[in-house]
């Protein structure tokens, strides 16, 4: 059996928690997100699971690519492959509510209506069960990869229409829906790979172009040598707000300041100045060409400003948290907003609307708003030096974004400014980084 | 409106919103050589500065109309909003206009804002002005003749020239005539409220800040004739006293939002420096030594300074009952450690003289006014009723 | 990860430990007695204190400052505060503050059990922090005592001016003298003022000798977390007495010893065994989580050095001390010269010479809301001393006693991204 050695970061933020799996050489073979919940344990398994998953489809990759009989259609072949995974997945996991849903049904409050709400239920599962193939197809657009997130919006819509008030009210089918995915996203699917990759195949390869089909045999043969591969995990770091309740040694565990500075170094070499908005707190950092840093200032108990901020303002106004920057940047006259106050954001924003204000203008209020505790904090830090990566949930923020790039302008000048699309896994990919280097026997620190 | 007094207004409102200083620039560039000196609330003694033939210019904070983009980086969420602003004016430029600096002793926020001044501006004039404590003529009084006597020389320096005895006593005359005139405006305003609205007062006062003392006297005299001629005619409001605001000045839209809900201001402590002295400082002897006198035994009351008779709250009290006044509003800037601590003892004597009284906070840039529109409507709504009653 | 910083076996109470437990407790226990003993007590502030006048006319002060601190310790602060506020005072204000008031509409039970009696005088030595005005107006509502007014004008520019001397002794001279004449019956008595202050002077010497001994390394003693009981005696009802004088003498011959045996200081969990990292520290600590505070630093290896908190009761490191022969002018520019009462400038040298002189890796600033005098600035601080040292600072937030502005998790976040910091960048200069 052939062994596969990898080096793990976890990065156990209030909102996610992410993992990046790298090989011996550095290079990212892996990476996992989920939501974190209150149990960073479990989230922590989750992620690491899932990068190690992620891993397997990566090593499948590098054996087409290294066969030439197989090198081209690679692409064509891992996307239907994890499709049907992600499908199988889904199925087991959509398997686990029903049961954990028929458990909390089970409680002495139903014991009048059980029947009915077992019922109800039932055919909600049903129903949510022929709607997989759907969020699978190759065209489909998922809102979100979180099964939370799949398996809540078609639960919600469907017990709307299975509901009755007499017997199982839309509120007890909602209360039994809360109760039962807590139970599911905390049991964490220990080899998932094992388990699915075999099913998919065999999926993918019923459905296949003939250019696949041909290639079965080679294309078996390299999925099963990945399954019967030892991922081998060398070293692992965690970091992030949950870190200090990581299950694992003191000594395996990084400040997120330095795993960001370290990650954003990793990701662009010439970054001096970091900036990461998260979830509950914000972050400046001034890293050196190495990527060590030399100055950091986190934002006070205060959590104005951070990504939570946006939150309750996409919760207020019923929108997707992903939707506020599209808005905002449609807005034509910005608003003047001076409180980045999260406890009167609400009554702030109803306040506007009464006086006519429009929502794009106030959101682009807002998010001029946000930078500008950011500009304070990394005024705070020793400014902003060339180059200048923006990190964080908040940097997939178009608005956040461009209001950003204006102040950095004004104030700094010229600065090159660097967002990843993975910049979320910047924490976890420092935090790999270490594990690497006290695996390679350096100073872990 | 009547076209003279629109003229003096929309100078007023310009004036007020002005972050750049323009108004000083220009009186600068009038003459070569002039130079301006800025100076923080409470109380500065500008016939010094006016005396030394330099404009004294008010830094009040930047209100709801400057965007602070560099001034939050220098203080925490539980500091007061007119520092982070009075830094962002000067990192941003617009103080550049001003030849010095100084910052009388309101708290410990703007003590220290002074030593700021001093790190982040190596080479500029800043002085801390150290108010007596002490009021006996021989101690505290001794004292701060002695502070005078030095500011008088500082002025003097910067201003490239000496302070005679007979510039001094001039400038206390047209200082004397200033604050006079701006108590007329108090009483007048006192007796028919409906005459002058708060954003006029406001304004028109505000306009003292920046403009020579000779022509902001002939401002608010030309607003207080004109504007007593008004055909506004009474309306039924409760008459309130506003206190809390000597330093940070609230938006002009919550003074008039307050006024909107109901309430007719008949007193209150904004830009308090402006009227320092309840009455005349001598204009003839020794000017240092009456200055200085002026200061232990005419001063205003007002929360950053000691009252050794104990009896905080009194003039308070006495506001209410000259200006006929229902009831106090205590209005302060959030973390105000002078108007905070102070409130208790200013709502135990009211509430010993049964005076109704109500409360917020406030920071230069609120920029939402419903909670205190609520609150001060029915705060003037009860009070009325309780009169009535 | 204590265990390897710290030693647990050596967890034993110093003979000077014991000796301030009974100062303290001997103390309070003798305000409890004040009445019935017909002695009259004086309120006053730590900073500018006039305790050897006070005990020349043989009053007893009481420390409303102490008191707040001490009920944060124990944990009584909380619902004090809560009280204050009931009553009307603002959140956004001193914590102290509140705290003394809330313990005074609660009966005025000490932080020891002891009932305190009313003051007979507020002594209001306004030196270094505004709050201290208000603080006396409202108590002098609450007990409607007189109050001596002190005003020690603030130094700007760091210096102290002959004038400045003069206005101070001037307003002893012609307020708190008078006032206190009034309050004990007594006369004035020079010649005892004097022997006090020649055995504050006695003290202070040793106390100096305290401080300094963090020079050596590693370091015997933590000057902010143990420097805080240091300063205790010194800064408070303790000094121009024989049992301060003892208490510096015996901890000058502990921390002697420590440093004959190359120990490092004592923590509540034992020595401290391994010093990774020397620190110098601006602002006051946190009172009501203190020890967990503490223990954020010894846990990995972090002693403090030198720290400007144990300088608000005066800079005696910098040469001060007590004059006998000129009691009153030694007094006036004791108070002028307190470290709240300096202006920031002269703060950042202080704290520059500190990183120097004491070979400091680091810096931390605890920013706590309550205490404007010492807050307002330090953001300007930090980044004064790093560019002027090139030490990195680094940025943490509390309150003095009220327990909401202290979130453990965030705090130990940050000291610790702070220290692995300082780390990474001493292991990059290793290697490099």
């Amino acid at each position: 059996m052939s062994v596969v050695e990898v080096l793990l970061g976890i990065d156990l933020g209030s909102t996610t928690t992410k993992a990046i799996a790298l090989d011996r050489t550095g290079r990212i073979i892996g990476r996992g997100i989920t939501n974190t919940r209150s149990n960073y344990e479990v989230a922590s398994q989750i992620v690491r699971d899932e990068a190690l998953v992620q891993s397997r489809f990566e090593l499948v990759r590098h054996a087409m690519e290294a066969d030439p009989e197989l090198s081209g259609i690679e692409r064509k072949f891992i996307g239907s492959l994890v499709r049907n995974f992600r499908q199988q997945q889904h199925l087991e996991q959509l398997e686990w509510l029903e049961s954990a849903l028929d458990r909390c049904a089970d409680a002495p409050r139903y014991a009048p209506q059980r029947e009915a709400v077992k019922e109800a239920l039932h055919r909600i599962c049903q129903a949510m069960r022929a709607r997989v193939p759907g969020h699978f197809s190759e065209l489909a657009v998922r809102k979100s990869d979180f099964f939370r997130d799949l398996a809540a919006a078609d639960y919600m819509q469907l017990a709307e229409q299975f509901s009755d008030s007499k017997h199982a009210s839309f509120d007890v089918l909602c209360g039994l829906f809360d109760a039962a995915i807590l139970v599911v996203e905390n049991a964490a699917g220990d080899g998932a790979f094992e388990r699915h990759a075999g099913p998919a195949l065999e999926q993918t390869l019923a459905n296949a172009p003939t250019d696949i089909c041909e290639r079965e045999a080679r294309l078996r043969s390299a999925v099963d040598a990945v399954r019967a591969t030892e991922l081998r995990v060398l070293g692992m770091v965690g970091t992030g707000y949950g870190r200090q309740r990581l299950p694992f040694p003191k000594e395996q565990v990084r400040s997120e300041i330095l795993c960001h500075g370290l990650g954003a170094h990793a990701m662009f070499a010439s970054t001096r100045t970091v900036l990461d908005i998260g979830g509950q707190d914000t972050k400046a950092i001034q890293v050196d060409g190495s990527g060590i840093v030399t100055s950091f200032q986190m934002n006070d108990r205060c959590a104005a400003g951070c990504g939570r901020y946006l939150g309750y303002i996409a919760d207020e106004m019923n929108l997707g948290l992903h939707e506020l920057g599209r808005l905002a940047q449609e807005s034509t006259c910005s608003v003047r907003i001076n409180s980045t106050c999260t406890v009167f954001a609400g009554a702030e924003l109803r306040d506007r609307l009464s006086l006519g204000q429009k929502v794009p203008d106030i959101l682009a209020g807002l998010h001029r708003a946000i930078m500008l505790r950011a500009m304070s904090l990394l005024a705070r830090s020793g400014g902003i030096s060339d180059e200048f990566t923006f990190t964080g949930g908040v940097a997939r923020n178009p608005a956040a974004v461009s209001a950003l790039q204006g102040l950095v302008q004004q104030n700094y000048g010229v600065r090159k400014l660097n967002i990843s699309p993975e910049s979320i896994y910047t924490g976890a990919l420092g935090a790999a980084l270490f594990a690497q280097r006290a695996a390679d026997g350096g100073h872990a620190a | 409106m009547n076209p003279a007094i629109e003229q003096i207004l929309s100078r007023a409102q310009t004036l007020y919103e002005d972050v750049d200083y323009k108004a000083v620039a220009e009186w600068k560039s009038c003459a070569p050589g002039r130079k301006a000196i800025g100076y923080m609330p409470i109380y500065v003694p500008r016939e010094l500065i006016h005396a030394a033939g330099m404009l004294p210019v008010g830094i009040f904070g930047g209100g709801d109309r400057l965007e602070i983009i560099r001034g939050d980086a220098y203080f925490q969420s539980y500091i007061c909003h007119i520092p982070r602003s009075t830094i962002e004016l000067a990192l941003s430029g617009r103080l550049d206009v001003l030849d010095g600096m100084l910052f009388p002793s309101i708290c410990d926020v703007i003590r220290n804002l002074s030593g700021m001044w001093t790190m982040l501006f190596p080479g500029r004039y800043v002085r801390y002005v150290d108010l007596p404590q002490n009021y006996d003529a021989r101690v505290g009084g001794e004292f701060w003749r002695r502070e005078l006597t030095a500011i008088r020389e500082d002025m003097a320096r910067l201003a490239g020239g000496l302070i005679t005895d007979q510039n001094l006593r001039n400038s206390i005359r047209i200082y004397n005539q200033n604050r006079r005139v701006i108590r007329e405006l108090y009483q007048a305003r006192s007796e028919a409220p409906w005459l002058y609205p708060i954003a006029q007062v406001y304004a028109v006062l505000r306009a003292g800040a920046v403009l020579p003392p000779e022509e902001h006297t002939t401002m608010v005299r030309r607003y207080l004739e004109m504007a007593s001629q008004g055909s506004a005619l009474p309306e039924d409001r409760s008459r309130v006293v506003l206190t809390g605001m000597f330093c940070e000045q609230p938006p002009l839209a919550l003074l008039i939002t307050l006024e909107r809900a109901g309430c007719w201001i008949v007193d209150d402590d904004l830009l308090l420096g402006l009227r320092w002295f309840t009455g005349e400082v001598p204009e003839e002897g020794d000017a240092i030594e009456n200055l200085a006198q002026a200061y232990l035994t005419q001063s205003v009351a007002t929360a950053s300074c000691y009252a050794p008779d104990g009896q905080r709250g009194r003039w308070l009290v006495d506001a209410v009952r000259q200006n006929r006044a229902d009831g106090v509003i205590f209005c302060a800037p959030s973390f105000c450690d002078p108007a905070l601590l102070e409130q208790p003892m200013l709502v135990a004597a009211l509430e010993r003289e049964h005076i109704p009284h109500t409360q917020f906070k406030y920071s230069e840039d609120t920029g939402q006014f419903a909670v205190i529109r609520e609150q001060a409507g029915t705060f003037s709504d009860s009070i009325r009723l309780w009169s009535e009653a | 990860m204590s265990a390897d910083t710290v030693k647990a076996s050596t967890v034993q109470k110093e003979q000077s430990m014991v000796l301030q437990k009974q100062l303290i407790g001997d103390y309070y226990d003798s305000l409890g007695r004040a009445r019935e003993e017909g002695r009259r007590v004086v309120s006053t502030f730590v900073p500018g204190n006039l305790t050897e006048l006070l005990r020349s006319f043989d009053l007893l002060p009481i420390l409303p400052e102490i008191n707040a601190l001490q009920s944060g310790m124990r944990k009584l602060s909380a619902n004090y505060i809560a009280e204050a506020e009931k009553q009307g005072h603002s959140e956004d204000v001193c914590t102290y503050v509140k705290c003394d008031i809330g313990m005074l509409k609660s009966g005025n039970v000490g932080p020891t059990g002891v009932k305190l009696p009313n003051p007979d005088l507020l002594l209001l030595s306004y030196t270094g922090c505004f709050t201290f005005l208000k603080w006396f107006e409202l108590l002098r509502q609450e007990y409607q005592c007189p109050v001596a007014m002190l005003h020690v004008p603030y130094l700007a520019n760091g210096r102290i001016e002959p004038h400045h001397v003069d206005y101070v002794v001037q307003q002893l001279r012609t307020e708190v003298i008078p006032k206190l004449e009034q309050v004990s019956g007594r006369r004035f008595d020079e010649a005892r003022l004097s022997e006090m202050l020649a055995l504050s002077a006695q003290a202070e010497d040793d106390f100096v000798w305290v401080l300094e001994s963090a020079k050596n390394e590693p370091s015997p003693i933590d000057a902010y977390f143990g420097g805080v009981y240091y300063i205790g005696p010194i800064f408070t009802a303790f000094r121009g007495t024989s049992q301060g004088v003892e208490y510096y003498r015996v901890l000058r011959e502990e921390i002697t010893e420590r440093i004959r045996l190359g120990l490092g200081p004592v923590t509540p969990e034992g020595t401290m065994e391994r010093q990774r990292y020397r620190l110098v520290v601006e602002g006051p600590p946190n009172w009501t989580s203190f020890r967990e505070f503490w223990k954020m630093f010894y846990d990995e290896g972090a002693v403090v050095v030198a720290s400007s908190y144990t300088k608000v009761g005066g800079l005696y490191d910098r040469g001060f001390r007590h004059d006998p022969n000129r009691p009153l002018k030694s007094l006036a520019e004791y108070c002028l010269g307190c470290y709240t009462n300096l202006g920031l400038p002269a703060r950042v040298d202080l704290l520059e010479r500190y990183i120097r002189e004491y070979r400091a890796d680091g810096f931390i600033i605890n920013s706590v809301k309550s205490c404007n005098s010492f807050s307002v600035g330090q953001l300007l601080m930090l980044r004064q001393l790093e560019q002027r040292t090139g030490v990195p600072g680094g940025f943490i937030e509390s309150d003095l006693v009220d327990p909401r502005y202290f979130s453990p998790a965030n705090i130990k976040n940050r000291i610790e991204s702070y220290l692995q910091m300082l780390e990474q960048k001493r292991g990059a200069g290793v290697t490099a």
